[in-house]
C-alpha cells in the first residue's frame, strides 16, 4: 500500500482537487460533514474503500438509483461501520497474500464515517474492537453532539445544557443533565497510534491530521467537530463562524495524541473568546441565558477552563 | 502455497471439525467469527489450520457475533470467499445483519450449530435458531449427521458463490448431537475438494478501483419492495442451481442429496417430516414400524429449508393419510413453523391427509425411539379412523399433565 502524501498549498487547490464525492447530495445546507468529507477524499490520490454508519451522511449521499461516492462505499448498519470496513481491510490483505486482486499494487485506504450516535452511543463496541485488533484504518467521527438524523435526539456526545428532544429544555430543566463523553481520550486509551480532534474551519490542521492518520499504519480515530445548522440552530452560512468561536473559546480544543501518550495540541487561539459567545450564537443553548441557569454558563466555562489546562499539562509531561 | 493436508479414507470427525474442513478445503478468505457453544470448535479449527499453514486467509476475532457478521458482509463485499459460524443467542444477535447480507446480495456461508434461545439459557440442541433465520433471504441446508455438514458445508460455496444465485447461505447441523459425536467420515482429497468448489470469482467487488461500488444504499417507498421481490425471486430461482450442485456432488462421491429426502416413501401409509438428527431416529423407527407392527411408515425431511420445497413437499405425500409434524421450536403461540408450512403444500394437492403436529425436544431433550413408535401408531390410527384422534398439536416428552391444544 505504498503511497505519497499529496502535496495541497491553498484552500483553492484542495477544493478544486480530485473530486470523488458529488456535490449532488442531500446534506442540509450548511452542514460541516460534506465539507470534512470531501476534504478526506481530495487529501489523497489513493483508492479509498470508505465505510458509513448510518446517520444523515449516509442517507444524504446513496439513496438508490444515485450515490455520491464515486469511490467503493458500504453502509450496513447503525453501528457498523467500523467492523465492515475492517472486514474489506482483512479481505484485502488476504487477496494481496494470494494473489487474487485485480490491481495489487493499486495503494488503497479504508476509511469509516460515523456520526456521534453511532460512535460514542451504539456503534462504541464495535469501534472498540476494531481499534483492538489493530486494523490498517481511519475512523472518522463526524461529531454534531446529537442524533440529527432522527430530528435532535441527545447522544452521549451532547454537552451539558444542550436542548434535544429527548433532553429538552423546559420550565424547570435546563436541559441536557450530562457532561459530554470524552471518546478522544477513550480512543487514545486503546493505544492506537493516531488519535485527533480537527474542525473544519482550520482546514490546514484537519487536512495535516486527515493526511497523518491515512499515512499512519494501523488504526486512526479522528473527532471532527461538525457544526449542525439544524440542530445547534444556527443560519446556515454561519457554519465556519461558529465552528470559529467552537475552537476560539476552546469549547472544542485542536489537538492529537501519538501512541496514547504523545499530546500535541495544534491550534492556541491567540484571543480566547468566552465560552457563552460561543453558546449564544445557538439556539439549542438559548435558554441557558435565563437568569435561573447563569450556574450552568458558570459551569461551562469552569469545564472548558479545566480541560485545556488538563490537555497544557498532559502536552508538557508526554505520558 | 499453502499446505495440504494427508486425509485417510475415513476420518473419525464430529460435526463440528467436519464443518471447519471444509472451510479450510474451500480455502476461506476471511472468516470473522465469535465464539459460542456449540460453534465454536468450528472457528478454532479455522485458527489452529491457519496456525500450521494450512489455510493463508485472515482470521479475524471481533467482539460480538454481530460484528461478526458486519465483518463478514465488508470482506465479502471486497470480492473474496467468506464465512462463520455462530449458535443460538450469537445467531439472534447476528439477526440485523443477516438480512444485510441476503439484501447485498453477498455469498457468505454460515455454518449455524443449532441450539436453544434463551430464557432460560440453554446451551442445548434445538431448532428456534435455525427458525428465526427462516425469513432472512439465506438459503438454508440441514445436515442430519456429521459427513451430511461436511458435505453440505462444501457445497454451500459452490451454490451461493453461483453467479446466477449470489446468495448467502446457511448449513445447519444439531447443537451436540451432531456438533460434538465423532462419526466415520468420507472427506474428499484437497485436490478433489479444491476442484470441486472451485475459485471464488468476485461480481462488483470494492477491491476493483477501475469500477467503484456503492453496497447497502437506501430505498424508500418507491423502490424498496423491487428490491425484496428481486431478492425472493432469487431464493426461488436458486433451485436448479441447488439440484446442479446436488448432482455434481453426487458424481463426484457417490453421495446423493435432494432438496426433500425420503425414506420408505414408496407405498408408506404414514409419514414423520422432521429436520436435524430426528430424521436418523424416524428412519429407524420407520423399519421397526413395518417390521414389527406392520405400519408402512415413513420418513420425510426437507434438506433445504429455504427455499421452502413447497411443491415436492406435496408431491411427497399425495398418497399418504396421516402425517406427523416435527416440530423442534418453541411455538409461542401458533402451531409450529414446519406444521404450518408442510399443511399450506398439503393444501394445495388433492390428497388431505391427517396431520399432526408434534412439539419436542426442546432445549436439547432427547426425543426416543419409544416415542417415535408412539408417534407412529397415533398416526396409524388416524390413518386408519379417518380423523384425527388427539389434538392436533401435542408436546411430546414433556412432564407432567400432557400439553396439546388445537382440535
Amino acid at each position: 500500500m505504498s503511497s505519497t502524501i499529496k502535496k495541497i498549498k491553498n484552500l483553492k487547490e484542495l477544493s478544486t482537487a480530485n473530486d470523488r464525492f458529488e456535490g449532488a447530495h442531500l446534506l442540509c445546507p450548511g452542514c460541516a460533514h460534506s465539507i470534512i468529507v470531501r476534504e478526506l477524499m481530495n487529501c489523497t490520490d489513493d483508492n479509498l474503500v470508505i465505510s458509513s454508519n448510518t446517520g444523515c451522511l449516509e442517507v444524504s449521499t446513496a439513496v438508490y438509483p444515485y450515490t455520491s461516492w464515486d469511490t467503493s462505499w458500504i453502509h450496513i448498519g447503525f453501528e457498523n461501520a467500523a467492523t465492515s470496513i475492517t472486514g474489506a481491510e482483512a479481505m484485502h490483505k488476504a487477496r494481496k497474500r494470494k494473489g487474487t486482486l485485480k490491481d495489487p499494487d493499486a495503494p488503497v485506504k479504508f476509511v469509516a464515517f460515523g456520526g456521534d450516535g453511532s460512535t460514542y452511543d451504539i456503534g462504541f463496541q464495535f469501534l472498540s474492537g476494531a481499534v483492538e485488533r489493530g486494523h490498517d484504518f481511519t475512523y472518522i467521527c463526524l461529531d454534531n453532539e446529537v442524533y440529527a438524523n432522527t430530528g435532535g435526539q441527545r447522544s452521549s456526545a451532547t454537552p451539558i445544557g444542550s436542548s434535544t428532544t429527548t433532553s429538552p429544555a423546559g420550565r424547570i430543566s435546563y436541559g441536557e443533565k450530562k457532561m459530554k463523553k470524552d471518546l478522544v481520550a477513550i480512543m487514545a486509551a486503546h493505544g492506537a497510534p493516531y488519535v485527533a480532534q480537527m474542525s473544519p474551519n482550520k482546514w490546514k490542521d484537519m487536512l495535516k491530521k486527515m493526511q497523518t492518520a491515512l499515512a499512519t499504519e494501523g488504526p486512526v480515530y479522528l473527532n471532527a467537530i461538525s457544526a449542525c445548522t439544524t440542530e445547534w440552530k444556527f443560519d446556515p452560512k454561519d457554519t465556519i463562524a461558529v465552528s470559529d468561536l467552537a475552537t476560539d473559546s476552546l469549547v472544542f480544543p485542536l489537538y492529537e495524541i501519538i501512541n496514547g501518550t504523545e499530546l500535541n495540541i495544534t491550534y492556541r487561539p491567540k484571543n480566547v473568546v468566552p465560552v457563552k459567545d460561543y453558546l449564544g450564537v445557538q439556539g439549542r443553548f438559548k435558554h441557558l441565558f435565563r437568569p435561573e441557569f447563569a450556574h450552568i454558563l458558570e459551569e461551562w466555562q469552569k469545564n472548558v477552563d479545566a480541560q485545556w489546562e488538563y490537555l497544557q499539562r498532559r502536552e508538557e509531561a508526554r505520558v | 502455497m499453502v499446505e495440504k493436508m494427508d486425509l485417510q479414507e475415513v476420518e473419525v470427525w464430529d460435526g463440528n471439525f467436519a464443518a471447519a474442513q471444509a472451510l479450510r478445503q474451500a480455502q476461506v478468505d476471511v472468516v470473522a467469527a465469535y465464539p459460542i457453544t456449540p460453534s465454536t470448535p468450528i472457528v478454532e479449527g479455522y485458527a489452529k489450520f491457519l496456525a500450521d499453514g494450512y489455510v493463508e486467509g485472515e482470521f479475524v476475532m471481533v467482539e460480538s457475533e454481530h460484528a461478526a457478521m458486519s465483518g463478514c458482509i465488508g470482506a465479502a463485499a471486497s470480492g473474496g470467499r467468506v464465512a462463520t459460524a455462530t449458535s443460538s443467542q450469537g445467531f439472534a444477535l447476528m439477526a440485523e445483519v443477516l438480512y444485510q447480507a441476503s439484501g447485498m446480495r453477498l455469498p457468505i456461508v454460515l455454518t449455524v450449530v443449532n441450539r436453544a434461545l434463551a430464557s432460560p439459557l440453554n446451551v442445548r440442541g434445538d431448532h428456534s435458531d435455525m427458525y428465526l433465520g427462516r425469513d432472512s433471504g439465506w438459503i438454508q441446508m440441514d445436515a442430519f449427521n456429521a459427513q451430511e455438514a461436511y458435505d453440505l458445508t462444501l457445497m454451500a460455496f459452490k451454490i451461493g458463490e453461483n453467479h446466477s444465485v449470489r446468495l448467502p447461505v446457511m448449513v445447519h447441523q444439531d447443537g451436540f448431537i451432531t456438533s460434538h459425536t465423532a462419526q466415520n467420515i468420507n472427506p474428499m482429497t484437497d485436490d478433489d475438494a479444491y476442484a470441486f468448489v472451485g475459485k471464488f470469482e468476485p461480481v462488483s467487488e470494492m477491491l476493483d478501483f477501475s469500477q467503484p461500488v456503492t453496497y447497502g444504499a437506501q430505498t424508500e417507498e418507491d423502490w424498496h419492495y423491487e428490491h425484496k421481490a428481486k431478492q425472493h425471486k432469487a431464493i426461488l430461482d436458486s433451485r436448479p442451481f441447488v439440484d446442479k450442485v446436488f448432482e455434481e456432488f453426487k458424481k463426484k462421491t457417490g453421495r446423493e442429496y435432494k432438496r426433500v429426502e425420503t425414506y420408505m416413501m414408496e407405498d408408506a401409509e404414514v409419514a414423520v417430516i422432521a429436520l436435524g438428527t430426528t430424521v436418523e431416529t424416524a428412519r429407524l423407527v420407520a423399519k421397526i414400524m413395518r417390521e414389527e407392527e406392520g405400519i408402512k411408515a415413513g420418513v420425510v425431511a426437507p434438506r433445504v429449508f429455504r427455499p421452502f420445497p413447497f411443491d415436492n413437499v406435496r408431491d411427497t405425500f399425495k398418497n399418504v393419510k396421516a402425517i406427523g409434524c416435527m416440530d423442534r421450536s418453541s411455538p409461542g403461540g401458533a402451531l409450529g413453523a414446519l406444521f404450518n408450512e408442510v399443511s399450506a403444500a398439503i393444501y394445495t394437492g388433492d390428497n388431505k391427509p391427517i396431520i399432526t403436529n408434534y412439539i419436542y425436544g426442546l432445549g436439547g431433550r432427547d426425543l426416543t425411539v419409544e416415542s417415535l413408535k408412539e408417534i407412529y401408531r397415533e398416526l396409524a390410527l388416524n390413518a386408519k379412523s379417518g380423523k384425527q384422534n388427539g389434538k392436533i398439536q401435542q408436546f411430546i416428552g414433556l412432564r407432567g399433565p400432557k400439553l396439546e391444544y388445537f382440535e
